[in-house]
């Protein structure tokens, strides 16, 4: 597959990729090397992966990290329950050998395999995704530079599995701190900015089509002005899918200021942010906006 | 395609790594290689995906991609194309230029150091005199910073380092083996397999304690001149104590991150780095400004996870009050406890009234002094202090017992108004005047 073909199939797949990130992925896939993925909140750092294991047909494997991720979430556990009903059978029909009891409860039948085991399982095609590594520990991110370094997982009381068919895997981050050098340096590393207006309406126009072209226009004209106001939390591509959303259910046709300071709260999340651009800014924007779609408008015709 | 690469192409390559490193850049080796075997495969026809792929490649933090694309338009022009922006030589070259007539004051006037050092060795001489050393100490922790000689510096630079910092710890999310709520099924079960599946013997996990991160955000215009090397020091001694669990930052006009130059553990080395770092040593103070620069692109970043925030500033604010207030309101929502230190706060007779203090003093959980050693040994004292308890605020300052009026002659560590440092401490200026 060429950087051509897969960002043709990305496109297939409703994911707008530019040609840096489509670079980015090609290679990730070329050299068996983790995407490491990073952008602010909103930007589609997750929908790469979803594209990307449906353009590959493979299955998607995602883990959703959090503080305090252990290895009993992310890589596997014991059937607790299990292993004591075992137990209890065992012990009931008489006669024990304790050993050999012990040795058949942590075997693979009572083993729970989360998401980084499953990854390595199997000889069909995965990706991987881990999820807002931000938000795990340091002790998590010091286990994931061992399992990526060789894609093999050690359950000491079972023995140690290597991936038949190494996964794709991306690793997104919204940076809300830094993750250490150690384990970017061994990813491929690409920056999810913004879209222009251009591919944001692209994006607009395939994931909500419900939208008339003329209120897409409008909305991504209007979010792209408001992402160069002052603002604490910028609104991401999810936001301006959702107030589209919202704009369709509303039966909007066309932007005024009154539906924009009334449905604000759709893509703005902080209290200071809604008032800061409620009324006065808003129509300001807005008029931004419309020059703006006019001038492009005009060029075109 | 692979004799493209072998040829012109390998070496460029390799200089062109080279180059990005001594740029700052953190570039690994193993990428350099598939560098390599990236170029034989897509080709060069294409620059527009050379540039893609070595970005992608060879750069891992998000500060370094403008600085990539640069030296990639620079390095990699085409003989004809001459429309980059500047000369490859000059951009290490700008660097040095720009920063090195910029830098903390120095310290004292050479005529003082000069003084100083004579009279200690006329004084001192080879006699061991104990009582005497301490009480030089004790002369010594409460000399104001500003009036140090640089023997003085040296001294208290040794016991700024002494110092032991604990601002506590907050119980993360994970869990460790111990004596807490949650029950640790693998051991119990492996514990008690011998009994036949009777748990017997319960064990337990409980949550692991992590230390808190301290944001310190200091004032380096030109009113706190004759503080700012010792802070420096402070800072730096800090995130020594700290093992690095600290955040740095100073303004003037303009917010710097300075964590990365701290690092060093040699301190002349680090405070080098940190005054090469800051464009607008001494420059005018908009506390306002640096502190919205730091609520919009650092907050996120660095308050994540329960931190305290120390903000070091004299007040003296010549940006908008109502701004300050605002971006003062949003850090303390956003921080667990915001400290202000003040090098003036150490009279006795002090009161909060420069422009910016006032409109910061709403926002305080504690407003403390930071002129002398003996200051930094209340703050220390205070930050152990306040491990446990969630911080109180209150929705207005009120006054409190009156029991400020001590003696400005009081012996370090026995300042009342901040002696029994407790998470529900208030500061007894507050409200004063009303």
């Amino acid at each position: 597959m060429s950087v051509d073909a897969l960002q043709e199939a990305l496109r297939g797949e409703m994911y707008v990729a530019d040609r840096g990130l489509a670079m980015s992925v090609y290679l990730a896939l070329q050299l068996g090397r983790p995407l490491f993925l990073e952008g602010e909140a909103g930007v589609g750092k997750t929908e790469v992966a979803r594209a990307l294991s449906s353009a590959l047909n493979a299955r998607l494997i995602r883990l959703q990290c959090y503080e305090g991720l252990d290895v009993s979430q992310a890589v596997y556990e014991w059937n607790y329950s299990r292993q004591l009903l075992h137990l209890r059978l065992l012990e009931a029909s008489g006669d024990v050998d304790r050993q050999a009891a012990e040795r058949e409860l942590f075997s693979e039948e009572f083993l729970i395999k989360r998401p980084l085991l499953q990854s390595l399982e199997g000889g069909d095609r995965k990706v991987l995704l881990i999820d807002e590594l931000d938000r795990a520990d340091e002790e998590f991110e010091g286990y994931l530079l061992e399992m990526l370094s060789d894609f093999q997982i050690t359950v000491p009381e079972v023995g140690t599995y290597t991936a038949e068919t190494r996964p794709v895997v991306v690793i997104t981050s919204n940076r809300t701190r830094e993750i250490h050098d150690a384990l970017k340096r061994r990813c491929l590393y690409y920056w999810i900015d913004y879209p222009d207006l251009d591919k944001e309406t692209q994006i607009v126009r395939s994931k909500a089509p419900g939208a008339s072209q003329r209120l897409a226009g409008q909305v991504t004209a209007f979010v792209q002005e408001l992402r160069g106001a002052e603002l604490y939390k910028v609104p991401g591509v999810a936001e301006t899918l959702d107030w589209t959303a919202a704009l369709v259910s509303l039966n909007t046709e066309a932007l005024t200021p009154e539906v924009i300071d009334e449905t604000l709260g759709v893509m703005l999340k902080y209290r200071e942010d809604v008032q800061n651009v409620r009324g006065e800014q808003t129509r300001a924007l807005l008029a931004r906006a419309q020059n703006r779609g006019a001038g492009r408008g005009g060029r075109r015709g | 395609m692979a004799s493209a690469v072998e040829g012109q192409m390998l070496p460029n390559l390799l200089l062109f790594g080279r180059l990005l490193r001594r740029l700052g850049l953190d570039v690994h080796a193993g990428r350099m290689l598939d560098a390599v075997s990236v170029l034989e495969d897509i080709g060069l026809q294409r620059r527009g995906d050379v540039h893609a792929a070595l970005r992608t490649l060879l750069v891992h933090r998000r500060e370094d991609l403008p600085v990539f694309d640069e030296a990639f338009s620079v390095f990699w022009r085409q003989r004809k194309d001459q429309t980059f922006t500047m000369d490859l030589r000059s951009m290490g070259e700008q660097r040095r230029y720009r920063y090195v007539e910029a830098g903390p004051p120095p310290l004292g006037q050479p005529s003082d150091a000069v003084g100083a050092g004579v009279d200690e060795a006329e004084e001192g001489g080879d006699r061991i005199d104990i009582t005497r050393t301490y009480s030089a100490r004790e002369v010594l922790q409460s000399k104001d910073f500003s009036e140090f000689s640089p023997s003085e510096v040296a001294q208290a630079r040794l016991f700024m380092a002494s110092m032991a910092w604990d601002p506590g710890t907050r119980r993360s999310r994970r869990l460790v083996r111990g004596d807490g709520h949650a029950l640790d099924l693998r051991r119990t079960l492996r514990d008690n397999a011998q009994y036949g599946g009777e748990l017997l013997k319960l064990r337990h996990r409980r949550r692991k304690e992590k230390p808190r991160k301290l944001v310190v955000i200091c004032d380096v215009s030109g009113s706190m001149e004759r503080y700012t090397r010792m802070l420096l020091h402070f800072i730096h001694s800090l995130y020594g104590g700290l093992n690095g669990q600290v955040e740095a930052f100073l303004f003037a006009t303009r917010l710097t991150r300075v964590t990365k130059q701290l690092q060093h553990r040699d301190i002349d080395q680090a405070v080098g780095d940190v005054a090469k770092a800051v464009p607008d040593w001494s420059g005018g103070t908009r506390i306002g400004a640096a502190l919205k620069e730091f609520n919009f692109t650092w907050a996120r970043r660095t308050l994540g996870w329960g931190s305290i925030v120390l903000v070091v500033s004299d007040g003296w604010d010549r940006g908008e009050p109502e701004l300050l207030g605002r971006e003062m309101e949003r850090l303390q929502r956003s921080a667990r406890r915001l400290i202000w230190l003040s090098p003036l706060a150490g009279g006795a007779h002090y009161e909060p009234l420069t422009q910016g203090l006032r409109a910061a003093t709403p926002y305080i959980d504690d407003l403390l002094p930071v002129h002398n050693l003996a200051a930094l040994m209340d703050l220390a004292r205070h930050l152990n202090a306040l491990s446990s308890g969630t911080p109180e605020r209150r929705q207005r300052p009120t006054a409190v017992e009156a029991d400020a009026s001590e003696p400005e002659a009081a012996a370090p560590g026995q300042r009342s108004w901040h002696r029994d440092a407790n998470p529900t401490f208030r500061h007894p200026l507050w409200g004063r005047g009303e």
